[in-house]
């Protein structure tokens, strides 16, 4: 017997072939349930090949290292009062949305590749989702841990995981995991794999958490590259298991436009929230939401295509709407938040005069032209002591669950609006890609758990607005929501930091 | 032609790995971003595991990237020697 080290080529053939066996008394169907009614056909499942090779071995021992310095600078950042080094205490919020919005989506992503990792008969794709689903509980986990620091020191961290079940914003990115975890094994990999790690994560976990670095947020920086870097493996696999799909059977190519289709549109509305997070959360600007979209969206998105044009993939449709709001996205999105900033965890506030200038020069067609004269509308109504709050309550999305807030990108003044009528009811949606998602599978869409419908049926906690924002979602209300200006966390920032908040210095003026 | 990337966390190091990618790939571009460096290319890039360990002077192997990897961009293909990222277009 020869004492040879074995390559990681041998070591991964070893890991993923020998441990498969014949199984000789139960039937495939039987033990595999689930393979076969998305219309997917697998010819030959050891054509399966990560990439990476990566061995189980090797995998704890490089994730073993990368908890190790994650861990040193949490340490740190706690130990020295990073808190206190963030650039402006209205940056927190973006992590305040962090950890509502997107943490309990990296413990859906651990439970549903835990499932379909038991789905697949192929041993490679096991455990490759069988790794992937290690990796995302260590994703929630060290958010949890990292942005538990700031839950000593800031309000509307303490009830996430209550709040992601139930506040309406929350529900637009609850509900695209749910979507994607209702679905069947194989569009969960399309899904998840494709839309959450190539489109979405590759945009909030880098050029975003490039920009926490620049405000001097360490511990954010941090989990987010720490976690980035399994994205990077994870998003090969991505592409690695539709290019498999491919190649398996001609009949796979339709299912999987229509998902590509689906899931690009999907992921990409998630990213309203990462738009507005970028281009007015950041205190300090690192590049606009319309140069990371057009570097981690576009060019990446372009290239992948051309890539898989040999198989007969194309661009989703959808793309060109997308590529068409760049301009638009997170200026629609801030007024949202702005207007409902009474029914937000976070704070929300106007932008300064600075930060609307850095607006008009990134966004020179759309920001002066159709965003400006409101902004300052609502500045002055702030300033005569009339900071607006819309006090209605929006209509959503049927698919995406946004408030229709969104406009026509040929007229961007007027509200974009589809319907669609289903057994005799009318349904309302943002955009063709919205409205043809639901038009495919109505069946799945109309039991969407709608967080406005929800509230007028009386399903969220009474009929006033204090019942469903205090008792219902958990807020704490006048700490936690409203204008950061004037808010607990302004002034505990301002006493960290020997400031007068505007009002004071105006009284002490007077 | 589409664009390869990889991103790497800024540290020391990613810094020879870095020197490393740009001996083995004279057309590479270096982008020097807060906290990260991103580095692309048209078409194919090579990290070499024996230059990165001639600029690191010690023993390193090609898993060790993902310690300092942030994402990248292309096809990938991994061996004992070397990792490379690759769009057929």
């Amino acid at each position: 017997m020869s004492n040879k080290k074995l390559n990681m080529k041998d070591k991964y053939r070893l890991l993923t072939r020998d441990l498969e066996w014949e199984f000789s008394y139960r039937d495939r169907k039987e033990i595999f349930p689930q393979e076969d009614f998305e219309g997917i056909k697998i010819t030959d499942w050891s054509k399966w090949e990560d990439p990476f090779r990566l061995t189980m071995d090797s995998y704890w021992k490089y994730q073993a290292e990368k908890e190790k310095k994650l861990y040193a600078i949490f340490d740190a950042f706690s130990q020295n009062n990073g808190q206190q080094n963030v650039t402006d205490a209205r940056y927190v919020n973006a992590i305040k949305l962090f950890l509502t919005g997107v943490s309990p989506l990296e413990y859906q992503a651990y439970s549903g590749f835990a499932h379909v990792g038991r789905q697949f008969g192929g041993v490679g794709a096991r455990v490759a989702c069988q790794m992937q689903s290690l990796d995302e509980l260590r994703h929630v986990q060290t958010q949890i841990h990292a942005m538990s620091h700031y839950n000593k020191h800031f309000d509307g961290f303490q009830d996430f995981a209550h709040m992601h079940d139930r506040v309406w914003y929350l529900s637009v990115p609850k509900s695209f995991f749910d979507d994607a975890r209702s679905a069947g094994p194989f569009e969960f990999m399309v899904a998840i794999g494709f839309s959450f790690e190539y489109v979405l994560t590759n945009l909030l976990f880098v050029p975003f958490m490039s920009g926490a670095a620049y405000n001097g947020d360490m511990a954010t920086v941090t989990f987010g590259f720490s976690a980035q870097s399994d994205e990077a493996r994870h998003m090969t696999l991505g592409l690695e298991i539709i290019k498999f799909l491919l190649e398996q059977h001609e009949d796979n190519v339709p299912i999987v436009q229509r998902w590509i289709n689906k899931w690009l549109w999907r992921g990409y509305r998630v990213l309203t929230l990462v738009a507005m997070m970028m281009d007015y959360m950041l205190p300090n600007k690192v590049m606009s939401w319309q140069e990371s979209f057009e570097v981690y969206f576009e060019e990446a998105a372009s290239s992948l295509f051309k890539d898989l044009a040999r198989y007969g993939i194309e661009m989703p449709p959808y793309a060109a709407d997308a590529i068409a709001e760049k301009e638009h996205l997170s200026h629609q999105a801030w007024s949202i938040f702005y207007n409902y900033g009474h029914a937000a965890a976070f704070h929300t506030w106007m932008p300064t005069a600075q930060e609307m200038d850095w607006l008009s020069e990134k966004y020179p067609n759309t920001f002066d032209k159709y965003y400006r004269p409101r902004f300052e509308k609502w500045r002055e109504m702030e300033e005569a002591g009339e900071r607006y709050y819309n006090p209605t309550l929006p209509m959503l999305c049927q698919t995406c669950q946004i408030p229709m807030g969104f406009t026509d990108m040929e007229n961007p003044t007027m509200t974009s609006y589809r319907q669609s009528v289903y057994d005799g009811e009318r349904y309302n949606f943002c955009s063709n890609g919205c409205k043809d998602i639901f038009d495919h599978e109505p069946e799945k869409y109309v039991q969407s758990w709608m967080p406005v419908h929800q509230i007028f049926q009386g399903n969220c906690g009474g009929p006033e607005m204090e019942d469903v924002l205090g008792d219902y979602y958990r807020i704490n209300l006048g700490v936690d929501n409203l204008d950061f200006k004037g808010s607990p966390d302004e002034a505990r920032w301002n006493g960290w930091h020997n400031l007068q908040s505007a009002e004071d210095k105006l009284k002490k003026a007077s | 032609m589409s664009k390869v990337y990889i991103a790497l966390q800024d540290n020391e190091e990613s810094h020879y790995i870095v020197e490393a990618i740009e001996e083995d790939n004279p057309d590479v571009t270096v982008i020097y971003q807060p906290a990260m460096i991103r580095i692309e290319c048209e078409g194919h890039m090579v990290i070499k595991r024996e230059t990165v360990e001639e600029k690191m002077g010690r023993d390193w192997e090609i898993p060790a990237l993902h310690v300092n990897l942030i994402t990248l961009g292309g096809n990938v293909d991994e061996d004992d020697d070397q990792l490379s990222l690759t769009w057929n277009n």
